[in-house]
This record gives C-alpha cells, sequence and structure tokens, in this order.
C-alpha cells in the first residue's frame, strides 16, 4: 500500500507533469513557425517522460567488419518489445541510405515463369501477415573482457525484437511462379554495397517475411526502409535491409558479406560454411553487470530467452553459480523465433552470489555453458571472443556491496 | 438479369485488362519487367560466373587503376593506414585463422569490387576496370601471376587457396534440424 507521502509525491510529480503539458500547449500561440511545428510534432509524435528519458543506444564495439555498432539497453527495457528507436544497429555499408519509398521498387526475377517489379503500394494492396521476431548479430554475446564487458547492454545487446508486418515471401514467389530446378534465392540491398545475401528457397518458402511495418508505423531507416526481409530464428546478417531484389538461382553465391567478410572460422583455420540458425540463448537482463542492489532483501530477476530453434520451453535460473537450477516463469503467450521473458523471484540476503539462467528450445537443444562449449569445440574459453553464434551462459556475480559484475570470466 | 450480365461483361473485361498489364499469378498486381531492366540490375555473380559480362584485365593494368580510384583509402601500396583499411587479405592455403579473409571463389571479389567500389561511387568502374582491379587484388594476394589476365571465361577458373577450407559446421546437419549439445557456435 502506498503511503501518504509516497502519494503526495506523486502528486506532486504528476503536478509538475501536467503543467509541462500545459505549458507546451499554451507555447504554441506566439511563437515562430520553424518553432511552433517543432512544439506541434512533439505533441503529434509523443514522447518519453522527462522524468524517465535516458534509455539510450551505446556505441559498442565497432568491428572490422562494421563502422558503427549501437547496442540495445536491454538493462532498461520490459517485457519483449524493443522500441523501434532502440532497435540495435550495425552498420556494415558505410551509411544508412536515404530511399524515397514512392521511388522504391522490388524486383523479383531469375528462375521464376513471370519476374515482376513491385511499388511499394502494390506489396501494401497484397495480403499482409504481422509477426513478432527477434532479430540477433551473429557477433553478439561475444565474452568481451574489460570495461566493455561489463553491461549487459555491451555484451547481448545486438539482439532486439519487433513486431513485424509485411507480405510472405513465398507469396511473392508464388505469384511469380518458382520452377523446380530452383533452391536458393540471393537477396540484394539498394545501399552503397548493393549488399548481398544467399538464402535456400526452403526456409524462403516458409516463413521469411518481407517487411515494411515494424511495431504499427513504417520499418525505421536504419533498419531497412521501406522494405527489409526478416528472416526468423537465422543471424540477422541473413535479413537484407532495403531490400531491392530478390534472385532465384540454383546455388549459393557466396558473396562478400556472407563469405569473406563474415565466414567464421573455426579453431583448425578452417571457415564454417552456411549455418543460418542461432542457438538456444538467454540473458539475466536485471540485476546484469554494472548494476548495484540497494540492500538485501526481494528481487524480481528478469531477462530474456531466445533460440533459432522456435520456441523457448523453459528458462531455468541458478541463484548459486550454476550448483542448482528452478524454472523461471514465461511470459505468455511465447511466440516462436521471439525474444521470451522470464521473470524469477529472489530475495538476496546480502551474500556474494552469481546469478545465470540456460534456455531450452522447443527441438531439446540447451544453451551451454562456456566451459561446456568449450569442452565440446576443444578451444580454450577466450576462443569465443573470436567466434559468432556464441550463445553460453552468461553469470552475473553478485558482490556484498550490490555491486553487479560480469563473472564469465572471473 | 440484364444488369447483372452487363456487370459479369464488365468484370471480364477489367480483368483482361488488368492481366495484359500485370503477371502476378492469384492478385494480378506488379509488373513484368523488360529484359533491359532485368540486365541492368542482374549484378551478381555466381560461383560459375556465367554472369560474367564481357571485358579484360591484369594485375599490371589494375595497378593504374588502384592508384587512381583505390589508394586514396587503401594506401599506395594496399597497406591502408589512418582511417583505411588496407587490400583485404584473401587468405591462406594452410588452414591458420584469418578473420574476414576467406573467400572460396574469385568471383566473389569480382562481384564485390563490381557492385561497391569505389566507396565514392560505387558501380562506377567498367567491366574492363573490374577485370583489373580484380587481377591486381588476387595478384598482391599472390594468387595469379602478374600477367594473368581474367575474363568471363579464366577468372571462374582461378583456384582461391581457401576454396577447400568451408566446411559444415556438423556434417549433413540441415535447418530445422536438432544440433548436437553444444555445437552452436
Amino acid at each position: 500500500m502506498a503511503s501518504h507521502s509516497d502519494r503526495r509525491r506523486f502528486l506532486k510529480r504528476g503536478g509538475a507533469l501536467a503543467s509541462f503539458v500545459i505549458g507546451t500547449v499554451r507555447s504554441l500561440r506566439g511563437q515562430t513557425p520553424a518553432r511552433e511545428a517543432i512544439l506541434k510534432d512533439n505533441l503529434a509524435y509523443g514522447q518519453p517522460s522527462p522524468f524517465d528519458n535516458t534509455i539510450r543506444r551505446t556505441l559498442g564495439q565497432a568491428t572490422a567488419i562494421s563502422d558503427t555498432a549501437l547496442t540495445t539497453p536491454l538493462q532498461d527495457l520490459d517485457g519483449i518489445i524493443t522500441p523501434s528507436g532502440l532497435h540495435f544497429l550495425m552498420d556494415h555499408v558505410k551509411g544508412v541510405p536515404d530511399i524515397d519509398s514512392k521511388q522504391h521498387r522490388l524486383l523479383v526475377h531469375g528462375m521464376v515463369d513471370h519476374p515482376l517489379i513491385y511499388t511499394m503500394d502494390e506489396l501494401k494492396r497484397l495480403p499482409s501477415v504481422s509477426r513478432i521476431y527477434f532479430l540477433e548479430c551473429n557477433a553478439n554475446n561475444r565474452p568481451i573482457r574489460g570495461p566493455n564487458g561489463e553491461s549487459v547492454q555491451n555484451v547481448h545487446g545486438r539482439t532486439s525484437c519487433s513486431e513485424w508486418t509485411g507480405v510472405l515471401l513465398s507469396a511473392l514467389l508464388n505469384e511469380c511462379g518458382v520452377q523446380k530446378e530452383a533452391s536458393w534465392i540471393v537477396a540484394e540491398g539498394s545501399d552503397a554495397n548493393k549488399y548481398t545475401m544467399s538464402i535456400p528457397l526452403a526456409k524462403a518458402m516458409d516463413d521469411i517475411l518481407v517487411a515494411y511495418a515494424q511495431n504499427g508505423e513504417p520499418v525505421r531507416p536504419q533498419q531497412g526502409y521501406p522494405l527489409r526481409l526478416v528472416v526468423p530464428g537465422w543471424e540477422a546478417i541473413r535479413s537484407v535491409k532495403w531490400l531491392s531484389r530478390i534472385k532465384v538461382v540454383d546455388q549459393p553465391y557466396m558473396a562478400w558479406h556472407e563469405s569473406g567478410n563474415n565466414a567464421d572460422t573455426i579453431p583448425n583455420g578452417k571457415g564454417l560454411w552456411y549455418r543460418f540458425e542461432v542457438g538456444p540463448n538467454s540473458v539475466i537482463t536485471r540485476p546484469s553487470g554494472g548494476q548495484r542492489l540497494p540492500g538485501r532483501g526481494f528481487y524480481e530477476i528478469t531477462g530474456l530467452a531466445w533460440t533459432g530453434g522456435g520456441a523457448v520451453t523453459k528458462v531455468e535460473v541458478s541463484v548459486d553459480g550454476g550448483r542448482s537450477y528452478k524454472e523461471a516463469a514465461l511470459q505468455q503467450p511465447v511466440h516462436r523465433f521471439a525474444h521470451t521473458r522470464f521473470r524469477f523471484p529472489w530475495a538476496w540476503n546480502g551474500e556474494e552470489t552469481v546469478l545465470q539462467s540456460r534456455c531450452t528450445d522447443e527441438r531439446g537443444e540447451v544453451q551451454p555453458t562456456v566451459a561446456e562449449a568449450a569442452k565440446n569445440l576443444g578451444v580454450p574459453p577466450d576462443y569465443f571472443y573470436q567466434a559468432d553464434h556464441f550463445n553460453g551462459v552468461q553469470p552475473w556475480k553478485v558482490n556484498r556491496d550490490g555491486s553487479v559484475q560480469n563473472a564469465l570470466f572471473l | 438479369m440484364r444488369y447483372s450480365s452487363n456487370l459479369l461483361a464488365a468484370v471480364i473485361i477489367l480483368s483482361a485488362w488488368a492481366a495484359a498489364l500485370a503477371q502476378g499469378r492469384t492478385y494480378q498486381l506488379g509488373t513484368t519487367p523488360t529484359e533491359e531492366e532485368i540486365k541492368t540490375r542482374d549484378i551478381a555473380i555466381s560461383p560459375d560466373g556465367k554472369e560474367l559480362p564481357p571485358g579484360s584485365g591484369t594485375a599490371k593494368e589494375g595497378a593504374t587503376i588502384f592508384a587512381q580510384k583505390c589508394a586514396a583509402c587503401h594506401g599506395p601500396n594496399g597497406n591502408g593506414g589512418g582511417l583505411a583499411r588496407g587490400i583485404v587479405p584473401l587468405g591462406n592455403a594452410k588452414p591458420v585463422k584469418i578473420g574476414f579473409s576467406l573467400v572460396p571463389y574469385a568471383t566473389t571479389v569480382w562481384d564485390f569490387i563490381n557492385r561497391a567500389m569505389p566507396q565514392s561511387k560505387p558501380g562506377s568502374l567498367t567491366a574492363d576496370e573490374v577485370y583489373a582491379a580484380t587481377a591486381y587484388v588476387l595478384y598482391r594476394n599472390e594468387v595469379i601471376k602478374e600477367t594473368d589476365v581474367l575474363d568471363a571465361k579464366s577468372l571462374p577458373k582461378v583456384r582461391m587457396p581457401n576454396r577447400d577450407n568451408f566446411i559444415p559446421a556438423q556434417p549433413g546437419w540441415k535447418p530445422g534440424e536438432k544440433r548436437p549439445f553444444g555445437y552452436y557456435p
């Protein structure tokens, strides 16, 4: 029950908020036209509360193949949907192209009976579907050491989850009539690099979306406006942004961004041929690295789980560094190929401990610990710093002073 | 009755008109591209090189083009420097770990130079220039000789040192199948 003083504080805060809004409305009169337009737009497109408007992406570590890396603040978010403006970004193409959707066209051709060009208006007339899917960079979760490895945002913030709306790629391919010798598609964007990816036809005919909307509004430019491929459960490098061409072919093309620039090497130096699906994964987002518990007592442990295998069926949480696990509650409904929120009640006794989570998916695949993954591949745990598709269990250590830190290599 | 048959006739005429403009099988939306429209946009090159255009070039010619159009970013000798990136190493025949450098086909190199280079004006190189620049990159990586001529026939035959260094993560695994524990990375 809220105490009297709590309520008074709330009313005071509410009053401040109300006067802010009224002030904004009043100030619309007697402003310069430019200023008036800005004020009007701030009202027309709602903004976060001025009391709670610090949730931001941060610059993650850019890699040899990306110029900009912006990571999603997983520790600050609730539920399963990532607000569009907080979706992670890995720039592989030297900047976001400026595309006028009226001029944008999608060409579908290659091994089809009838090649077709679609305008955006035509695509929006076709039967649409909305699906909640995560997109995860294949370089997410690398066990980064040092200051960059201290928060869930830096280490795991290259995964985001949106409701995507668009046309099933299978519908477009059926309209064109895929020829029976075809076995792959090559998808191309209209960015400066004309970013290109090969995808097996079986996946294209199954559940790939050609999306024009993200969380109810047009896909954001950083996410591929006006059109992007969304390939459920697969490494996000396949989900081609600014999509402008689909060619139906009979072999993988091994374009630069899927071979030389993204090939994952294994300990013997060989490159891994197309892998596609991300493994079962989970991470506790609160409490997580860099946060501080104010004192002993009750906390809800919460986090996200996801898998390229379909639906998350179980998340277990350990509050004793992995010696024992108990099942967490999963937010319902659980969507296939979507972030799944888990919650677990916990009372902290003020002692040092390690919190971690483990995901199991509908195929029965289980998230390994770093030690288990290293043992399987015959590598030292450090190897995963350079590995893609890493999905090891993430331990967070709670110290006596309440501070939380990454315990992967402690 | 007469009214409905008129309507039917109108629907038939409208459908025929729509079909003439659009070829989509079920929804009759979208338009049919011309051969020329497809040809201009169809730039992806397959490993067998069947889409490669006429033209040719050698590493020697490529060195001149490199100095004019590539050195500003990749450095005068392809070594990079400052913010620039050097010529990317295309890998080594020995199975050693070289991140971001395993290229199985020479067509991949041609395709990327053609679609994305130079960064200031992607897609502006002529076919001859792309053959020559590709030859220069392959020569600097010790894959071909300085005098080798690359064209639509010879380029797909260049054997990249890493051609056989790509292996499946789990032999026989197909998307959608369960994988052994711990073999996702």
